[in-house]
Order: structure tokens, then sequence, then C-alpha cells
């Protein structure tokens, strides 16, 4: 879940980082007043959950506060990503003499956080990498192990940065470590990490994002920060077909068929079991298929919860057919899941073997499983065939 | 509507039993038996549901029948 710029700030303010003056606006008057607060130039932001805000025109500079107070509207209206401000942060202008990027985020091949530096912040990260890739430094670190300052410093001296600015640079480093570990966060970023022409560090605009399953243990932050139960602060509002998917996960316990996300390609998958949905929908990119949703099955889902869930995905524009694999299984019924599937495709008016494209799930009670889909025509594999073999063969189904 | 899968059905004698009703209805964990009080009943939408783990045949002896319709 996304945290807006100025929850993020605030996030940060709990742990002393190095932030400019600045007040939140709701209204034109508010502007005006927080401008004329900090008495003298003023960097306007419109408060919205994605990046590309000074390209849609949602970050603006004023001189004065009447000029803030009329540059409020247009901020609050600038589409950003399909989204328009939540409100208006009004922060002291910085005279800038450098800018760095930093960011922690957590390295899923290596299976632990890295830390992200740049000396050339302000700019796509991205392009950095691609560029100039000594001037961006990738400092890994344990998640379960006591961390120290020494791993800050050696991801900005990576960079080349020394003396007096290395000094200042990683307190603030080992503090987004230590923030990054504390909230349960996926990133947590500052870009531009600005140095001041008085030589003082500064964070322009941060941003941060906390791992979902975590909100519970955090309740009294997000309390603090005013985020409400219901606000799920995706990067953009759920599609009615993803708010169905939750309904269908919803409507009934058993097990979990969920985390539905929208694609707009043509090959439907119901998906799943320990961390096979992402390396299912990944195979069947790599194999030139167009995924038509993203969803997690597991925790042997009912029949119902399996039949709905296929329904759905056969329901959606453009799904020609649908690839239902897992890992192999042990708490997930093969036949169960089988059951559902073809019982999906039958009350939606399809024939299973036309439309599932491969069934690819072994595992406990296979062999019911199997019988099921052997009367049904659908083809089928065992675990003799790998994830990404079974993914190659419905992506070549779909001519 | 029933099972596609499974189909379930319960010796008419003992059907009429109230309290092997109760008892069916108690060992199933996905509702597939309904006590009431003229006997048992089969909830027709359960039936899919079936796991297969033959309690109710152990605690009706000879006298339910759980058929996959599949074999």
């Amino acid at each position: 879940m996304r945290f807006y710029e100025y929850e993020s700030k605030a996030l940060f303010r709990r742990h002393k980082m190095p932030l400019g003056q600045g007040e939140l606006a709701s209204s034109a008057e508010e502007a005006k007043a927080a401008a004329a607060a900090i008495d003298g130039p003023v960097v306007m932001k419109s408060q919205v959950l994605s990046g590309g805000r000074m390209k849609a025109g949602a970050v603006k500079f004023a001189d004065t506060p009447d000029e803030a107070a009329g540059l409020f509207a247009p901020i609050m209206a600038a589409e950003v990503s399909g989204q328009t401000g939540r409100s208006v942060l009004v922060e002291e202008k910085s005279p800038v003499a450098q800018e760095y990027f930093l960011s922690v985020t957590w390295d899923g091949r290596a299976k632990q956080p890295v830390v992200l530096f740049s000396d050339m912040g302000g700019i796509d990260i991205e392009e950095v990498a691609e560029t100039h890739p000594e001037h961006l430094s990738r400092t890994h670190f344990s998640s379960i192990l006591p961390i120290s300052p020494r791993i800050a410093k050696e991801a900005v001296s990576a960079v080349g940065v020394s003396g007096s600015d290395l000094n200042r640079l990683t307190p603030i480093v080992f503090e987004l470590m230590k923030i990054f570990l504390e909230y349960d966060l996926t990133l947590a970023e500052i870009n531009p990490l600005a140095k001041l022409e008085d030589g003082r560090f500064i964070v322009l605009d941060g941003h941060v994002d906390m791992e979902a399953e975590a909100r519970g243990r955090h309740k009294a932050l997000l309390a603090e920060l005013g985020v409400q139960e219901e606000e799920t602060r995706q990067a953009r509002p759920p599609t009615e077909f993803e708010i169905q998917g939750r309904q269908v996960n919803e409507a009934d316990h058993r097990g979990v068929a969920g985390n539905v996300v929208e694609f707009d390609g043509n090959l439907g998958l119901v998906i799943g079991a320990g961390g096979g949905s992402l390396t299912l929908f990944d195979a069947v990119r790599k194999h030139g298929g167009k995924p038509a949703n993203y969803c997690e099955i597991g925790g042997n889902p009912s029949v119902n919860k399996a039949c709905e869930l296929t329904k759905l995905i056969l329901a959606k524009p453009g799904v020609e057919k649908i690839a239902v694999m897992m890992n192999v299984v042990s708490n997930t019924r093969v036949d169960i899941v089988a059951r559902g599937v073809v019982k999906g495709c039958i009350e939606s008016g399809k024939d299973p073997k036309d439309v599932i494209a491969i069934f690819r799930i072994p595992g406990a009670w296979e062999e019911e499983g199997f019988k099921i889909l052997e009367k049904h025509g659908v083809e089928y594999c065992d675990r003799s065939v790998s994830m990404y073999e079974a993914a190659g063969r419905a992506v070549a189904k779909m001519g | 509507m029933p099972g596609m899968f499974i189909d379930v059905r319960v010796d008419a004698a003992a059907a009429k039993d109230t309290e092997l009703a109760k008892k069916l209805a108690e060992v199933c964990p996905v509702d597939i038996f309904e006590a009431g009080d003229a006997g048992v009943s089969i909830v027709e939408k359960n039936l899919d549901e079936c796991t297969l783990c033959d309690l109710c045949l152990e605690a009706a002896p000879g006298k339910v029948q759980v058929i996959k319709l599949y074999e």
C-alpha cells in the first residue's frame, strides 16, 4: 500500500530525517496561509499516489502567497496517471546544489533488502542504471541480522562520495534502512535527496510503500497518519473485474482464490501455490503469452470458489482460453480444483476441453483430479512437466 | 441442481431415521446432509463439494452411497 508524499514525510519526521518547512493545504486559502508562513518562494505539489507529477503539471512554484493561492486549483485539477490530487503540499523552495537518489527496496533474487544510491538524483533511476551504471550503487543487507551504519557508508562511498558529504549522508541512508525494516516496507525512496548550497542535506521528495499484509502490525502508525481501513492504496483504483474477484474470494471462507489483477491479454490464468502464481505468470510472458489476469489460488479452495473464479475469468472480454496451473500442491486438492474449473467452464456455456488450454496441478488427490479431466477431455500433465513447460504448452495453443 | 461430479444416496428406510439424520448432518464437513423432522434430506448444491472423506459411510454403514459420476 502506498503512502502519499506528506504521509511518507510524516514517517520520516518521526525518525528525525532532515525535512524542509511545509504544510498540507486543502484549499486556496490554506495554500496562501502556508506560503505566508514560509515567507519565501514555495513549491506546491499535488498529493497523488503516482509519479510523473512534474510532467503532468501537478508540481508548480510560487513566489508569493497570492500566487500560491491562485495555483491551488490548477494543481488539484491536474491529472496524473488518471488521478487528481487529494490535497497540495506547500513547501519551502530550497536552494539545491546537487541532487541524489536514495532507495531501499526488496531484491527478490537476492532475497534481501537492497540500498540503491546514486549521486545523479532527480531523474529516472532506470535511465541512470542504463547510461551511467558507475553512478548507482546496490548494497544488500540482512533483514534478520543487526544492521550497522557501515552498510550505509558503503552504499554512499561506492559512487565516489567522500569527506563531509559522506559523513552527512551516511546517517540519512542508515535511518532509511531502519525505517524500511521497522515498518515492513517494500519501498522507501527519497528522490531527490538534495544537498543545499549551504552544505546541508534535505529530503525533497519521498515515497513509501508498505507491505499490505503488514497493515495489522502498524495500526497505530496508520491511525496517526489518518489512513482509513477501507483505503487499499494501490497504484490505481481496482477495476470492476478485480472487485468481482475480491467478492469471489470473500464469499467463501474456504481456501484462497484472490489477488485478482486485470491485464489485457487473451489467456486467463487460474494459478497459484507457493509462489507459483508469480513464476507461472512470468513463464507465460516469457513464452510470448498475453495474460488476461493474475490471481492466486491455494489453501484448498472449495469447488464453488474455483468455479466462480473460472466463470469470472471466462466472462472477461477477450479471454479465449484459460490455463490452470499450480506448483505441486499438498494442502490444496487437485480433484477439488479440477471439479471447480470444469464446472465453471460448463456453467459458462463452454466445453472444458476447448477452453482449458492446460491443466497442470500435480499433488494431493491428483489421481481423482485426472479422472475428472479425462472424462471431460481436458489436456493435463503431472509433475514430470515443469511449470515453465506447461506455460509454454498453454501459450502454444493460443495460435 | 444435482451434482455434476458426486451423487449421494441414502437408503430409503434409513433416510426416515431422525437420529441417523442428525448423525449424518453432524459428520459431513461440507453440509451435504440436512436433518429434519422427516429424517435426512440431501442438499444438492453442496454435492460437488464432497471431499470423499467417507465419514458418512462410517456413520451409516451400508446405508449411504457416495457415487463418483466421473468414473
